[in-house]
């Protein structure tokens, strides 16, 4: 780590989930990608209705099942156990689907290996070689949602930025992403590049520059 | 008068061909025929293209179908999954041929196929490497990817409950591929937990429409339902806990 990202605040995951969550208005339609994005359901607050879309076929999902009430037809995108909500909804692949391309959902918050500064989205393949290959339905949420909101680190374990200028990794998705949550900072995409909308505790954009190595505006 | 009905899953799967394209339902574990693929294992038919939306869990089902090496080809959108060692050790072999596929573009293409669409535009994966060498066009501004059908010789499907006609319910998220995969193949063959009289479910809850349906097999109520009531008592694979087990997962699964 260098001096200068060891100078810096971060925030926890869940911190940043619930940071996420707070910026999703009641009477929201909600995806939250596998992985990270699911912990944003715990800080969605209880006294709003806030529906959530599951991309195997149900709008209003719930939490997971007590052990023992787990319904092994009632699943989640990762394959685990959920309830259905009062209010919801289940239907097949083709419409779930066309909820996402058809610009019906307002937000999907994603995870990412490299956002860059034109909010091109890369998350489904490190093209590492001999790699299996496995998209499911990144490609459709990064396109589909009114706002694409990307929840990561903003370094990566060995220090490199994910906020590039050019993503390096296969791209999920070109020009889609509207926000960056990172445990530094929430980043705009904006057509000038990326702003900085928050920094958290003592960050600075001067900071936030050195680590990315980009030229921030400040929002 | 119409008889959709068989008598055994031997007899729903009777005549699927070496070669054949075969749609399989089911999103992971939720909705997979397991017992019709147990019986196509046991027809035999060999050199086989697959229609999934993932390459098999575990080692039933799907996966028992890629162990016995009856698979040349699979299209999917996940194959890679915690539980997926059969496929990856066919793929890192060189045994068997992938065609990823971005998940709505699956669905959307089987769709088509079922709708008699001859192609449409998807903006999904436009500008990576999936729409790589497919033909790109501008419509108000937005760029779309060509994207063809893709029909089947055979479909099979798991649904809830099923008439003599072939209308069809399905329970929960187990629905998933099921409704578009009827329409877009060939022969459709259908495992439900139950048959029941025509008249008996109610024309405004059918979900898929007799036409759709070629055959269906009554294969017994699913492990967690009894007389068609919720009781739970099992894992998330389906199988009955066993006292104080915690087997519903160990909440680190990052499939989708």
């Amino acid at each position: 780590m260098t001096e200068t990202a060891a100078q810096a605040t971060r925030i926890s995951r869940e911190q940043l989930a619930a940071r996420i969550a707070q910026d999703i208005p009641e009477g929201s339609y909600v995806n939250l990608g596998i992985g990270a994005p699911t912990l944003v359901a715990d800080y969605l607050p209880d006294d709003q209705e806030i529906i959530l879309h599951t991309e195997n076929g149900m709008l209003g999902m719930g939490p997971r099942p007590a052990a023992g009430e787990v319904d092994p037809d009632l699943i989640n995108a990762g394959k685990q156990p959920v309830t259905a909500l009062a209010g919801a909804a289940y239907f097949h692949h083709a419409d779930s689907f066309g909820m996402m391309r058809g610009g019906h959902l307002d937000v999907c918050v994603l995870g990412a290996f490299q956002v860059s500064q034109g909010g091109d989205l890369a998350n489904w393949s490190t093209g590492a070689p001999g790699a299996i290959p496995a998209v499911g339905g990144a490609m459709d949420l990064a396109i589909g949602a009114k706002n694409v909101y990307v929840m990561t680190d903003l370094l990566t374990k060995t220090g490199e930025s994910k906020l590039v200028e050019a993503c390096t990794y296969p791209l999920t998705g070109v020009g889609c992403v509207t926000r960056v949550y990172t445990d530094h900072a929430v980043f705009d995409v904006t057509p000038d590049g990326f702003a900085v909308r928050e920094a958290f505790g003592a960050n600075t954009v001067e900071l936030l520059a050195e680590l990315t190595g980009l030229e921030l505006l400040e929002a | 008068m119409i008889d959709k009905t068989v008598g055994s899953v031997e007899e729903a799967v009777a005549g699927i061909r070496d070669g054949a394209t075969i749609m399989i339902g089911g999103f992971g574990r939720a909705g997979q025929p397991v017992e019709l693929i147990d019986a196509l294992i046991a027809q035999g038919a060999t050199g086989l293209t697959i229609i999934n939306n993932n390459a098999g869990n575990g080692d039933v089902g799907l996966a028992a179908l890629l162990a016995k090496k009856r698979v040349r080809r699979i299209l999917c959108s996940f194959p890679r999954q915690h539980d997926s060692w059969v496929f990856d050790g066919l793929y890192r072999a060189g045994e068997i041929e992938l065609e990823l596929v971005p998940q709505g573009n699956l669905a959307e293409r089987i769709r088509a196929a079922g709708a008699g669409i001859g192609a449409f535009f998807s903006p999904t994966g436009v500008g990576t490497e999936l729409a790589a060498g497919k033909e790109i066009r501008e419509i108000d501004g937005r760029a779309y990817a060509l994207e063809y059908p893709i029909k089947a010789d055979v479909a099979l499907v798991s649904a809830y409950r099923a008439d003599r006609w072939g209308n069809l319910v399905y329970r929960e998220t187990a629905r998933n591929f099921g409704p578009i995969m009827a329409a877009a193949a060939t022969t459709t063959i259908v495992q439900v937990d139950e048959l029941v009289p025509l008249g008996t479910l109610d024309p405004e809850t059918v979900v898929t429409p007799g036409i759709f349906v070629d055959r269906v097999v009554a294969v017994g109520e699913r492990g967690w339902l009894h007389d068609g009531a919720f009781v739970g008592g099992v894992d998330i694979e389906g199988r009955a806990l066993a006292g104080a087990s915690t087997a519903n997962g160990d909440g680190k699964e990052v499939d989708q």
